[in-house]
């Protein structure tokens, strides 16, 4: 087994060798513009670039034309929010969205919402899930997008994206989804979970990193954007710019292998989180998980260990890569604003922990991982104040602390 | 983020970790700093009443790496001292010893803080003890 071993499979996937292999031609001899249309080098590229989209098409029930390729998920998002917000400005000024969404969503919004427009940002559930009664009240006769994550990057909960695709079809809104997480990983099928719109990225699929794509719905309904960028009229309009030719090649390439290793490869990594879960709860005491744990990635645990701050846990295990949502490991110096969405307290979130498992985690890693946290936490508890007083059976919540 | 090897060594090899008897009215305990902040400090240190010099200095903290070796250095510096040239630990001398890099300095803050809330702590029950002597020593946190 080789160190440092990593575990961070949220943040971005190693890339798989059939990738690269499948890459590698067009970053040499196959080096043509797929916009040139009159010789074989132009045709040679775009021959790679619709054999791609028709790879990631098929990935989720899609028809090739209507996967547009960006520069990643954040592009695609904004591509999708402010693309959707220009075009039918006229029919309404609402959006709604969650609390929990990513930052590439959540500060669209936020832009869009300076210029006029009316955002909904609704609350979830403790268990990190959507309350579709809620979402329903939100809906307005000038709403004219939901956009909702399919499953979230920190917690791994899965939202009951079909339900959210069925109430927003029946209220004639549009319905978006930051895929990020999810396609690729569990099945996701646009025409039976109702979506309009979904953004992708390679890099969490195995793939390049600068790639992603968007899915526009071409039928019931025919979904139009206003592109973000203006140029030579690539991606029918909705996305100018010369392709990525090798990046894309990669992407169909990551696209098709999770699509035919998806059934095994989530059963392994069930088998492997669920493993590390009961061995982490089987030798700590006090360790929560956070979000639900039935509507949730197979690869995805989140736990918070009570009484040990996340930067100084990170410090212990520093030969394995995880995140944490304490505020001294972010940029913001703030504490997760998803787990503080789900009524976590400031006080858990700094304790928690994300494991991100992938295709190239093993038994042996997870098992080690599992000793050097059991390991780690028990030491730093002997060193906290918290878990002395805890252990005293002093009620911290009545403490006075000297908030700074 | 990087860490200091002085950070590193306070935190692979805590120095003076544990805790005292917060009864004893020759200890003064300091405890600063909010779960919901991300970091916690208790800071001992016990008063030889002959000399009046500080005898030994324990420390427990709950927070990053700087907070640990903050503490932890703290402890060692306490040592020998008396209260009054304890006092006078600034935080920019843990700063500077540490190498904490700027994001850190609340850590060194904190941990000066501490000292100060444990002598304080200190004085009140020695204060208390001359005055009425019959009586309990306060805690200045329960």
């Amino acid at each position: 087994m080789k160190t440092p071993i990593y575990l961070d499979n949220h943040s971005t996937t190693p890339m798989d060798p059939r990738v690269l292999e499948a890459m590698m031609p067009y970053f040499t001899e196959h080096f043509g513009n797929a916009a040139s249309r009159n010789h074989s080098f132009g045709w040679e590229a775009e021959q790679a670039v619709e054999k791609a989209r028709k790879q990631i098409a098929d990935l989720i029930g899609a028809n090739p034309k209507e996967i547009i390729f960006t520069s990643g998920a954040t592009e695609s998002n904004n591509l999708a929010i402010k693309g959707v917000a220009e075009m039918y400005a006229e029919k309404g000024n609402h959006i709604i969205t969650a609390a929990t969404e990513h930052k590439a969503v959540l500060d669209t919004c936020k832009k869009l919402e300076k210029q006029g427009f009316q955002i909904t940002y609704l609350a979830l559930r403790e268990d990190g899930l959507i309350d579709l009664d809620k979402l329903r009240a939100a809906i307005t006769d000038k709403t004219i997008l939901v956009s909702i994550m399919y499953a979230n990057n920190e917690i791994g909960v899965i939202q009951p994206v079909a339900e959210i695709g069925k109430i927003c079809k029946e209220r004639g809104v549009l319905y978006h989804s930051d895929g990020v997480q999810a396609v690729g990983k569990i099945p996701v099928d646009v025409i039976k979970d109702n979506i309009d719109l979904l953004s992708i990225t390679a890099h969490k699929l195995y793939g390049p990193k600068g790639v992603g794509a968007l899915y526009v719905r071409r039928k019931n309904p025919r979904v139009q954007i206003t592109s973000q960028m203006d140029g030579g009229g690539h991606e029918r309009g909705m996305r100018s710019g010369t392709m990525n030719v090798p990046a894309i090649a990669g992407f169909g390439k990551a696209a098709e292998l999770c699509r035919l290793e998806m059934a095994e490869e989530s059963k392994r990594l069930r088998f492997l989180r669920d493993k590390l879960r009961a061995k982490l709860e089987r030798e700590l005491d006090e360790v929560f998980i956070n979000g639900d744990m039935e509507h949730r990635l197979p690869h995805n645990l989140n736990m918070s260990f009570a009484y040990v701050e996340g930067e100084s846990l990170l410090m212990g295990i520093n030969d394995i890569a995880v995140s944490s949502g304490s505020a001294c490991t972010s940029a913001t110096l703030e504490p997760s604003y998803v787990l503080k969405a789900l009524g976590v307290g400031d006080d858990l979130a700094h304790t928690s922990i994300r494991f991100g498992l992938g295709r190239f985690t093993t038994e042996e890693e997870v098992d080690y991982v599992a000793t050097r946290m059991i390991d780690t936490v028990r030491k730093l508890r002997e060193l906290s104040p918290l878990y002395e007083m805890a252990k005293e059976g002093i009620d911290m919540t009545k403490v006075e602390w000297a908030a700074h | 983020m990087a860490y200091s090897e002085k950070v590193l060594d306070h935190y692979n090899n805590p120095r003076n970790v544990g805790s005292m008897d917060k009864s004893n009215p020759n200890v003064g305990t300091g405890m600063v700093g909010a779960p919901e902040c991300g970091d916690v400090m208790k800071l001992q240190l016990m008063v030889d009443d002959a000399t009046g010099i500080i005898a030994d200095a324990k420390f427990k903290t709950f927070g990053c790496g700087s907070a640990i070796a903050s503490s932890s250095l703290a402890t060692e510096w306490l040592k020998g001292k008396t209260v009054d040239e304890a006092l006078k630990i600034k935080n920019t001398e843990i700063v500077n010893e540490l190498s904490l890099p700027p994001v850190k300095i609340h850590c060194s803050v904190l941990a000066e803080d501490a000292i100060k809330a444990a002598i304080s702590d200190y004085k009140k029950k020695q204060g208390t003890r001359k005055a009425v002597p019959e009586m309990q020593a306060v805690e200045a946190i329960a």
